[in-house]
């Protein structure tokens, strides 16, 4: 226990935020620990980003306290900032300066960061090919990934990353997700927000989803997600004889697809007479079983993830989320 | 972090890398030869009409009397004119030509006139985008999540310009000097110059009236105009920490600065127009000794209104910029 609470890299307590007469975060509540990816989960607008810029003093909490390797950020922020390092939203940089004056410019910004240590980040996030270059004509992936030099420069215990795989494609996301694994492993705390809960499934350990303003569940991201999911997609051959026999079922039941709230991209992989039923997925190979038995062919399985939609509608008891 | 250095530092190479600095130079390297060409006419004129500048000053001198009489010229025009014959006829009387042709008497009339808006306007290129850039870009973002204390970051840009409202002067200075000497010659600097007229409603008093070696009067000339420009300078940072877009905070700067021009050519009927700090910007009449815009407005008066609106503009500045949240 004492090690657990050791190892925590940031602490937020009930913190809330009003702006003029309107609450925004109304306690936002969560520890991250060393070595861990802890994913901020919540559609635009729930108060993600505005919790983020709390985090880096950028936005001054109302009450409640947010403390970095155990120093307040926003009554002593030379030390706590001394141990984050940030992408808030996009990786700005100055763009009429080259990669490597951006750094230069930052490193002079903090403590024991020398050109040594500049060359190592650089060579970190690959970019030594073009860091002498303007900023101007860089891609997108290149000024994210300058970003991230930048945030790694003073060595931090914790990384925040605001929706770090916005504008980067397919190949980009994948380096990015093997990146800040190893960076976890090396003992670095990552903070990484995100509206997709597929990325947050993919990338995370632990996971707080938030809306209005409220910290719905602060948990492991596959217990949530084993909780959540329970449809599975049948598709079977002759169809309407399936249909039959799961619907003499008494514990699966047939859902309509307009009725609940699948994955778009799941969607697009389904064939029209896919049958959907909400059921406990460890009866499946027993169903396979039966099917097999009375004819009816089995083309595929297939457990379905909840949405982000779906766990939403199951915290909040049906409230939707707008 | 300790020191303040490294710090000014950035700013510095932001400023050159943005090149800001280098369009004032350019700006410079065009309009001083037009003016220096504009001054070589005039000057070309006056030696084919008179043989001497004393029939020129006393021409000048003749033409603002006949002026006086005349009912079409408004009572503001008229009292500027009185005082400037009287002082026209003091330098002739002691044998001093108030304009000759040299290269330091034209950067001398080059400063006090650019003094007004001209010079006002290079420093707000500079100082009027040195916060708001940092937001419209979103760099501000990283500048205040680094471990460094946010009063420290603005007081950093201030030195930053500080440094930039001297170098533009010492620039514009050194440019025309340079310029000018070309066509005029590079000398003049230790022509006299007279300084310490005491206006009384129309009347002057020479009593104090003492010669100055030229380029003693250009260091004290020099001395006023960095004063009202470091308080142009500090009005405009201050728009720039509060309002969002460059434009909007130069746009903010431009209107006070023609307003104060325009003030000062009807405040007579507003005497409490004194205390608005573009009125008082004119640091160099009272070097020259000309009529200040409004009556009752001396040195020290004007030093005096300009030091409280600049304290005022830091202290907004650094108040509104170490407490508010960053939320764009």
């Amino acid at each position: 226990m004492r090690d657990r609470e050791d190892s925590i890299v940031l602490k937020v307590d009930q913190v809330k935020k009003r702006i003029g007469k309107k609450w925004i975060i109304h306690g936002v509540s969560f520890d991250v620990r060393a070595g861990e990816i802890f994913g901020f989960l919540g559609p635009n607008g729930s108060g993600k980003t505005t919790t983020i810029r709390m985090l880096v003093d950028l936005i001054k909490p109302t009450s409640g306290q947010i403390e970095v390797c155990g120093y307040n950020v926003n009554k002593d922020p030379e030390q706590a900032l001394q141990h984050v390092g940030c992408i808030v939203e996009n990786p700005e940089v100055y763009n009429y300066l080259t990669g490597w004056e951006n750094l230069e410019h930052f490193a002079r910004m903090q403590p024991h960061v020398d050109q040594t240590r500049i060359q190592e980040v650089v060579d970190i996030v690959r970019l030594d090919q073009r860091i002498h270059d303007k900023v101007k004509t860089y891609s997108l992936g290149m000024r994210q990934r300058l970003g991230i030099a930048q945030a790694l420069l003073g060595r931090p215990k914790l990384l925040i990353l605001d929706e770090p795989t916005n504008g980067l494609d397919p190949k980009g996301i994948k380096e990015l997700r093997t990146f800040i694994r190893e960076l976890a492993d090396q003992g670095m705390a990552l903070f990484v927000s995100s509206h997709l809960l597929t990325e947050i499934q993919l990338m995370c350990d632990r996971v707080a989803i938030i809306s209005h303003g409220r910290v719905l569940a602060v948990g492991d991201v596959e217990d949530l997600i084993e909780e959540g999911s329970n449809y599975v997609v049948w598709q079977l051959e002759p169809a309407h004889k399936g249909r039959e026999l799961l619907h003499a079922e008494k514990d699966v039941e047939i859902v309509n697809i307009a009725d609940i709230n699948i994955d778009e991209a799941m969607l697009a992989g389904i064939d029209q007479d896919a049958i959907i039923t909400q059921m406990n997925s460890d009866r499946t190979s027993d169903l396979i079983r039966k099917m097999v038995a009375s004819g009816v062919q089995v083309h595929t399985v297939q457990k379905m993830n909840p949405t982000l939609e779906q766990l939403f509608l199951r915290m909040t008891e049906g409230e939707s989320i707008e | 972090m300790n020191s303040i250095l490294p710090l000014v530092q950035n700013e510095t190479i932001k400023m050159i890398k943005k090149k800001r600095f280098l369009v004032i130079v350019l700006i410079l390297l065009v309009l001083i030869p037009i003016f220096t060409y504009a001054q070589m006419k005039v000057a070309q004129n006056n030696r084919e009409k008179f043989k001497d500048w004393r029939h020129t000053l006393q021409q000048q001198i003749t033409d603002n009397e006949n002026s006086l009489a005349s009912d079409r010229v408004p009572d503001e025009w008229k009292k500027y004119r009185k005082i400037m014959v009287q002082q026209w006829q003091y330098y002739l009387d002691h044998d001093v030509d108030p304009s000759t042709p040299n290269g330091v008497t034209f950067v001398r009339s080059f400063m006090e006139n650019s003094s007004s808006l001209f010079i006002p306007l290079m420093v707000m290129a500079v100082a009027s985008d040195i916060v708001s850039s940092e937001r419209t870009s979103g760099t501000i973002k990283m500048l205040l999540t680094r471990p460094v204390r946010r009063w420290r970051i603005l007081l950093s840009k201030l030195l930053t310009l500080t440094l930039f409202v001297g170098l533009i002067i010492l620039t514009t200075f050194v440019l025309c000097y340079l310029i000018a000497g070309l066509v005029f010659g590079y000398g003049g600097w230790d022509q006299p110059i007279f300084t310490g007229f005491q206006i009384n409603g129309v009347e002057v008093d020479n009593s104090a009236v003492h010669p100055v070696p030229q380029w003693l009067y250009l260091v004290m000339q020099g001395g006023l105009i960095w004063f009202s420009s470091m308080v142009v300078a500090i009005l405009a940072f201050m728009i720039s920490v509060l309002v969002r877009s460059t434009a909007a905070s130069i746009v903010t700067m431009m209107a006070a600065l023609i307003a104060g021009s325009l003030l000062t050519n009807m405040a007579s009927s507003w005497p409490s127009a004194k205390f608005l700090f573009m009125v008082n910007l004119q640091l160099t009449t009272y070097l020259a000794g000309s009529p200040p815009p409004i009556e009752g407005m001396n040195l020290i008066f004007s030093l005096m209104i300009l030091s409280i609106w600049a304290l005022a503009a830091l202290f907004v500045s650094f108040r509104v910029f170490t407490k508010q949240d960053i939320l764009n």
